[in-house]
């Protein structure tokens, strides 16, 4: 049978491969990828926990998070297509009218 | 038993792997195909897990929803001939030390730490059932608010992404 820590480790690299994309990249949608991967890994730790400790809080919750996760993706595209059609540009170093 | 080990070692090889390929790779297309086999992987990682709705649900949602929004996303901000596709590295160094520093650490406290599991943890049931009777159960009030969420994510996103 395959350990707990197994899946948990798993988790974590996957998480820290997305951190590490949403630090290095500069296009909007690569990160945008990168913010899936992560919420991907945590998903993923939830069920390990949930099977490993024989309840199904963590699938419910883990539900949830995507039917957010499917939100957050449409809203985001949308603002990324309207700030492509403004800028002709989604490199988020340029996208810095919020910034002093 | 030796078959899950196997399964196990091979998933987490391609999640792992196409997983660095989304962040590394110079071409976006690229990205959004490695995507595709990570999500797929970690479903697969449901179905080990006995998890089998959110295996499903995995493959719907973002296999099917997510993914093919990305795709569309790409296809509408790049000009696909042009090199825009390709983008540039920026901080790399000093990311992944900070990065690998605390993944070590996150790492070291998962192994130091006694989990104790229950004793049979992957039961041979479906789980859809239990998960459908505490969605229309206790859970049914952030069911519907989570229906809600999606309406109202479909406005916003139309009324961005459509032309003034």
């Amino acid at each position: 049978m395959i350990d707990i820590q197994y899946f948990l480790i798993l988790s974590a690299v996957l998480f820290s491969i997305g951190v590490i994309g949403v630090l290095v990249r500069r296009n909007a949608i690569v990160i945008f990828m990168c913010i899936e991967l992560m919420l991907n890994s945590v998903n993923l730790s939830l069920i390990t926990f949930s099977s490993f400790f024989s309840n199904y809080y963590g699938q419910i919750f883990v539900f949830f998070i995507m039917t957010v996760a499917a939100a957050e993706a449409a809203v985001g595209l949308a603002i990324i297509i309207s700030i492509y059609r403004n800028k002709e540009s989604i490199n988020v170093d340029e996208i810095n009218i919020l910034k002093w | 038993m030796m078959l899950e080990n196997y399964v196990f070692y091979l998933f987490a090889l391609v999640t792992i792997v196409s997983a660095f390929i989304v962040v590394f790779s110079k071409n976006i297309v690229h990205s959004a195909v490695a995507l595709f086999f990570t999500l797929f992987s970690v479903s697969g990682f449901y179905v080990l897990l006995r998890a089998d709705f959110i295996a499903l649900t995995q493959i719907l949602v973002y296999i099917g929803g997510i993914l093919v929004l990305i795709i569309f996303g790409i296809m509408l901000t790049n000009k696909v001939t042009g090199a825009e596709l390709k983008t540039r590295n920026l901080h790399f160094i000093p990311s992944v030390v900070v990065t690998g520093i605390i993944t070590g650490m996150i790492i070291f406290l998962l192994l130091s730490t006694d989990w104790n599991p229950v004793k049979d943890p992957f039961s041979p049931n479906s789980t859809i059932k239990q998960i459908g009777f505490k969605l229309l159960g206790d859970y049914l009030l952030p069911f519907e608010i989570a229906s809600v969420i999606l309406l109202v994510a479909l406005i916003g996103s139309a009324m961005y992404a459509r032309k003034k």
